[in-house]
């Protein structure tokens, strides 16, 4: 692996990983704040890329990047308004499969109104083109911009929530609804922010997200699993943690890629030759780059045996 | 122009009656068993739509004087739900079959239909293969009841190894492909042929990545950039086509072109987009631009549902069961089956032929690049103001390969 090699997947591994962040950061606050494992969340994030790409066709881009958010955010909160808070007596398990159902309900919504097939959804002139040149290695703008829109989101929501009274409210109506309540304070309508908060930050990473990569009606269900690595090896809750999960999953898959190693390279280094009447010989020839987009998910397994609280998590249960 | 088509349809009328044929006037149910959800239901509705629209135009006038009707069928892309999809189909009257996408539900649809015609005589039921590529399936695991109207793997690779070895600045070649099946048989027979005709080719990198799980392709974009590659062979369709020349585009990788199979079907084009103009190429039996009428066929889908039809073996699904059916006098498979073995006809891409011996169609290629729409190739692939405009066509003979079948006959 030479220098440039490292560096450019360095940048490709820490930008992918922001993306993911932005994706898993709402789910994470959704279950700190609420406890509700929302399986809708990659259809916000769906969301936010069609509507973007609608609204960005009428009024462009910049607009775009705040309106589109905006409508994902009113829905969120709206679902939680109205059907969330109704199942929310029954339990987890109801809670559970209405954010499931819902994700069916989004997709063939997306489908009826814009079509199975991939939209048109491209970047405005400015964010188009290289940003800097490494070793005749372009870095797009379009990569650059993921990571500023990532870090301004990571900033502000810390912000939010450590240094401003509504901050302050939401945390405590988390842990002590009773009494936040008793001092005067509406907890179910905090609920409905949070919730609408998490899907409007999904919606966010849909905007981005969605031209970076393709708008598609798969796009939902391509990232859905992975989000769910990130907030479980980060730690249930944890958004601190969820950073560091989506940097690590992110830098891990972008190095994989580049190794072709495997089982029976590590034989041969002890002396063991391998051919193709070696039993299992079609696992031990598997490379590391051959894996590389399913090692987050042994990355979970292994967390859950080993520290199943998460990297940063401080929830026991 | 109503008074011409009237006149038209006046004498083929009078001269199909002339004929007094047997099949006159009967309708024909054609199962169509392909993904309608999930993953591929964007290519799946496409092809569906390109099915039911086809067969409306052929409607109106077919040698056979047959009404075409489709029947589809969501497989989930899954062999186990196409056996139950293909045994609702034939409940429903169905006893021609049609199904492309992947080369497992392929399988699954020879295996029943060769149980099920040996079991019910008189009940046969055919099945037209219009997009799996497996070369196995007309060679080890060949079938009577099995007619492939596609170009498979192998014949498409001869056909782009024969345009590849004549570039000097082919040197080093980069394969990335899926890791199933088809992403291994394109890269088996890349090395093969590409050895066989020009040993000098060094191949840099072999890399099979999982099929559509990667999301970000810029890893493997760094990875073929520090291999030096100067071309990357890839039989990668849908998502992770699209992604892959994205992520190429993105990092400014200008000096590799690429091979491919699938740079027409849903999304590759708006991905690639003016960025990959005069870097990619194709490998296929049909363009967006042919002549004749097929033209006009696409052309009107365009204008009705803004969408491309890609697929031209659908129209070669319909040409064949219309001269099949004239020829046999009868719309019965088994009669039809052996009308189709040794089958002769025209088509868009020349004459082609259906050869007996492994039931594979022998049909020409065209080498094709992403180039700007206009001139004489005015049609654009999903309105991206780009199309593939062809390069090259190598006869029926060029792209052939032998096959190993041994195909038992009822």
């Amino acid at each position: 692996m030479n220098p440039e090699f490292f560096v450019i997947s360095l940048l490709n591994g820490v930008s992918y990983g922001l993306l993911l962040f932005m994706l898993s950061s709402g789910l994470t606050l959704i279950f700190s704040m609420m406890g509700v494992l929302n399986f809708a969340h990659t259809s916000f994030y769906m969301l936010g890329a069609y509507f973007a790409f609608t609204i960005s066709g009428v009024v462009g881009f910049w607009p775009a990047l705040v309106l589109a958010p905006l409508v994902v955010f009113v829905l969120g909160a709206a679902f939680e308004r109205y059907c969330l808070r109704r199942v929310h007596k029954f339990g987890h398990v109801p809670e559970l499969l209405v954010t499931f159902g819902l994700s069916y309900l989004i997709l063939e919504v997306v489908q009826l109104v814009w079509g199975r097939s991939t939209v048109p959804y491209g970047l405005p002139e400015q964010l188009q083109g290289p940003l800097f040149s490494l070793y005749g290695t372009q870095f797009p703008k379009s990569r650059s911009f993921v990571m500023l829109v990532a870090m301004l989101m990571l900033v502000s929501v810390w912000l939010l929530l450590t240094r401003t009274r509504i901050g302050l409210v939401i945390q405590a109506a988390l842990k002590y609804p009773d009494m936040v309540e008793a001092l005067g304070h509406n907890v179910p309508r905090v609920f409905m922010l949070v919730f609408g908060g998490g899907a409007a930050l999904a919606g966010l990473a849909g905007v981005i997200g969605g031209n970076t990569y393709v708008t598609e009606p798969a796009m939902a269900g391509s990232v859905g699993s992975i989000i769910f690595v990130v907030v479980v090896v980060g730690g249930m809750g944890s958004l601190a943690g969820a950073f560091l999960a989506s940097l690590l999953i992110g830098l891990v898959q972008t190095f994989a890629v580049a190794l072709d190693y495997s089982l029976i390279h590590v034989f041969k280094a002890v002396g063991v030759a391998v051919t193709d009447q070696t039993f299992g010989y079609p696992l031990l020839k598997l490379t590391i780059s051959q894996v590389a987009p399913i090692l987050p998910y042994l990355f979970l397994v292994l967390i859950l045996i080993f520290r199943p609280k998460g990297l940063l998590g401080t929830r026991e249960d | 122009m109503k008074f011409a088509i009237k006149a038209v349809a006046a004498s083929v009328i009078l001269a199909s009656a002339g004929g007094a044929f047997a099949q006159k006037g009967e309708t024909v149910k054609i199962a169509w068993l392909d993904p309608l959800s999930g993953l591929m239901a964007a290519v799946g509705t496409n092809q569906l739509k390109s099915f039911q629209f086809i067969a409306e135009e052929f409607n109106k006038k077919n040698s056979a004087g047959v009404k075409f009707e489709i029947i589809g069928i969501d497989n989930k892309l899954s062999p186990q739900e196409t056996t139950s999809a293909l045994r609702s189909a034939m409940d429903q009257g169905a006893r021609y079959v049609v199904q492309g996408n992947g080369s497992g539900p392929a399988l699954a649809i020879m295996d029943a239909l060769e149980k099920h015609n040996a079991r019910n005589p008189g009940k046969e039921v055919l099945f037209l293969n219009y997009a799996a590529v497996d070369p196995d399936l007309t060679n080890s695991k060949c079938s009577y009841w099995h007619f492939r109207l596609d170009a498979d793997t192998s014949m498409k690779m001869e056909a782009l190894t024969t345009y590849m070895k004549d570039l000097p600045e082919v040197k080093k070649v980069y394969l990335i492909n899926q890791n199933y099946s088809h992403g291994h048989q394109v890269s088996k027979f890349a090395k093969e042929m590409m050895q066989r005709k020009r040993p000098d080719v060094q191949f840099v990198g072999d890399d099979l990545h999982p099929l559509a799980q990667v999301r970000d392709f810029s890893p493997y974009i760094a990875k073929i950039k520090q291999s030096g590659a100067d071309s990357v062979i890839t039989g990668n369709w849908g998502s992770d086509l699209a992604l892959l020349i994205k992520a190429a585009n993105d990092a400014g990788l200008n000096n590799v072109n690429f091979y491919t199979y699938y740079g027409s079907v849903t999304g590759s084009p708006t991905a690639m987009g003016p960025a990959a103009a005069g870097r990619v190429y194709m490998v296929a039996y049909a363009h967006m631009n042919l002549p004749g009428e097929l033209n006009k066929i696409v052309v009107d889908y365009k204008k009705k549902f803004n969408d491309d039809m890609y697929t031209g073996a659908v129209y070669h699904a319909f040409t064949m069961l219309s001269e099949g059916f004239t020829k046999a006098k009868s719309t019965d498979p088994v009669k039809v089956a052996a009308a189709f073995e040794g089958m002769k006809f025209k088509s868009f891409n020349g004459e082609v032929e259906m050869r007996k011996t492994d039931h594979q169609l022998q049909q020409g290629l065209f080498i094709s690049k992403w180039e700007k729409a206009g001139g004489k190739f005015p049609i654009d692939s999903e309105n991206t103001g780009y199309t593939f405009v062809p390069l090259k066509y190598y006869e029926p003979y060029v792209a052939s390969t032998p096959t190993s079948c041994q195909m038992k006959r009822p």
